[in-house]
């Protein structure tokens, strides 16, 4: 019984730091319609940071500022955000397909950048970090727990955040640039200050989820910023329904834990030569669900609302 | 055959303005005044380079050469957005609403200057984007009110009628209360009884000291509410001058109505 429940506990703290990104994803996509191919540029960033800037001196590397945890953690997210404002002010006047592929190629380059700089721990990764609280709380079920609620609170408050957010004036400006920038435009708003505004804020977002992920295995390496991710989140925001911040969590849970029960059972039930490729098969289905429900139900499981600001029926109610 | 408006300084005035796009000519040594107050209609067949001037005057186009000054000052090459702040409002041939947004948010998108409009304004202005909300959200239902749209308020933008979305066009750059407005065919594909409301509009904010620049094929409605009319045919001027002598020029019904009426 420990066990489900210690399982279970891992399982949400996963998808919670996913659903984090997501979040970022759906301020981006959902709300701003930037297409952003590159998440896990703005992740990595966000994990590399708080780590180099929260870990313990490591021979050869660089980092090990051991700063304090939460000090580490927003160091990561202004990295992401310092990436996002470069990458921003570089593809500000890409649009949709192109943007996709600068932000897929710029995450490409910081994977192989990490991969091949011993002093940002090259292919071995950065090793070392210690876990905040470690020592009262040691390693175990009460870590894990302490930690989930920590997650928990970070993916509410971001929740509440972007909520508010898109409510305000701020979030019907991203969604008429959405919409129609040269309408936009010539009622007088600038479009590409906004944009990168919405790029920046979502990037940053990102890399508190990569931050968090990279907190939780003490523990970060290239293999974690492979383009599989940026698709997995991907999936996650378009089953749940871009624009809409409940949809982008609710995919999160239900697109990881389709992916996690998809490996265990190719694991437990294909034959032995299937299973060498059970890495390879979860590629494609993961392509399958983006395409799939792109075909069939391309506003997700849970559509954008449509009136989210403001509403005349209940001024007349007021 | 000029037209003489009053004498008072334009509010628009445009100088050996010139577009091209590598050989092609759209827009040819057009110099041009509009005076305050008026009702502009510019006319001419199709290609004769109309909306790309209106491109150029609303900053969505950069002119090759030539000068754009609005109320005395020079705006050549200004921004679109620049030039709303500035006073000029257009609307477009084809409508542009924001289709997934309501109507109401459509046009409570225009003011400028919004407090919540910053990613920090709904958090450390909170108090004040509630007031400015406020008082947005009061004018943008006046607004609809006006353009007879209050019913459709909370409506997605993009399942209103075509003509419906030229009125939301108006209303949407009301809210920003330029001085001068330009019309890209506003009766183009509206039924006639939205046609009637649009006109009703136009000449009530007309009264209220709006200027208008009209692009527009129904030679009734031009003839009716223009003055003055401006032809426009292979990207150059050929006449200004009053309705009545615009339906009487030789020239024009040369170059304009016998090309279009066969």
């Amino acid at each position: 019984m420990i066990g489900v429940i210690s399982y279970l506990v891992f399982f949400a703290t996963v998808a919670s730091i996913l659903s984090i990104a997501v979040l970022g994803l759906n301020l981006q996509w959902g709300n701003t319609g930037l297409f952003n191919g590159g998440v896990v540029a703005f992740f990595g960033a966000g994990a590399y940071g708080t780590l180099i800037l929260g870990g313990t001196s490591q021979v050869g590397q660089l980092g090990g500022f051991a700063l304090p945890y939460l000090l580490a953690l927003l160091g990561g997210m202004v990295c992401a955000g310092v990436v996002a404002w470069i990458v921003g002010l570089l593809t500000i006047r890409l649009r949709h397909d192109y943007l996709a592929i600068a932000t897929f190629g710029v995450a490409v380059a910081f994977e192989t950048v990490m991969r091949n700089t011993d002093a940002l721990g090259g292919a071995q990764g950065i090793r070392g970090f210690e876990r905040p609280l470690r020592e009262t709380l040691g390693n175990g079920f009460t870590y894990n727990l302490a930690f989930f609620a920590f997650v928990l609170i970070l993916l509410i408050a971001t929740y509440l955040f972007l909520e508010r957010l898109i409510q305000s004036p701020f979030g019907r400006l991203l969604r008429a640039i959405r919409e129609d920038e040269t309408a936009a435009q010539s009622l007088g708003k600038s479009p590409s200050r906004v944009r990168l505004t919405s790029f920046v804020a979502g990037s940053v977002i990102m890399g508190l989820a990569g931050g968090l992920y990279a907190t939780f295995y003490a523990f970060i390496s290239p293999q974690d910023v492979l383009p599989i991710l940026t698709f997995q989140i991907w999936a996650m925001l378009i089953v749940g329904g871009a624009g809409n911040n409940k949809g982008a969590v609710m995919g999160t849970f239900l697109i990881w834990a389709a992916w996690t029960a998809s490996g265990w059972a190719l694991s437990r039930f294909a034959p032995l030569e299937v299973q060498l490729y059970t890495g390879s098969i979860q590629f494609v289905l993961i392509g399958f669900v983006i395409v799939g429900m792109l075909l069939w139900r391309p506003q997700g499981l849970f559509p954008e609302k449509l009136v989210v600001s403001q509403s005349a029926r209940s001024k007349n109610e007021q | 055959m000029q037209y003489m408006g009053n004498m008072a300084d334009p509010i628009l005035s445009i100088r050996n303005v010139s577009k091209t796009f590598g050989e092609f000519r759209a827009v040819n040594d057009v110099s041009l005044d509009i005076h305050a107050g008026t009702i502009t209609g510019l006319i001419g067949p199709n290609g004769a380079g109309k909306t790309t001037l209106f491109n150029v005057l609303t900053g969505m186009l950069k002119p090759t050469s030539g000068t754009v000054h609005l109320d005395g000052q020079d705006v050549t090459g200004f921004a679109p957005d620049a030039l709303f702040s500035l006073g000029l409002g257009r609307t477009f041939q084809i409508p542009r609403p924001f289709a997934k947004m309501s109507v109401l948010e459509n046009v409570m998108l225009s003011p400028m200057a919004q407090v919540g409009e910053r990613v920090w304004g709904p958090f450390l202005g909170a108090a004040k984007m509630r007031d400015q909300e406020a008082t947005i959200r009061k004018r943008a239902m006046e607004v609809l009110d006006f353009v007879t749209l209050a019913p459709l308020a909370d409506q997605a933008a993009g399942q209103i009628s075509g003509g419906q979305m030229k009125l939301l066009e108006l209303a949407r750059i009301l809210m920003g209360d330029p001085k001068l407005i330009l019309l890209d065919e506003p009766a183009a594909g509206v039924n006639p009884s939205l046609t009637r409301t649009l006109i009703e509009k136009i000449e009530e904010l007309n009264r209220d000291g709006k200027t208008f620049v009209i692009i527009e094929h129904d030679m009734d409605f031009v003839m009716q509410h223009c003055d003055p009319v401006i032809a426009l045919a292979e990207g150059s001027k050929v006449f200004e001058g009053t309705a009545e002598e615009a339906q009487n020029n030789p020239v024009l019904l040369d170059a304009y109505l016998g090309a279009q009426v066969e």
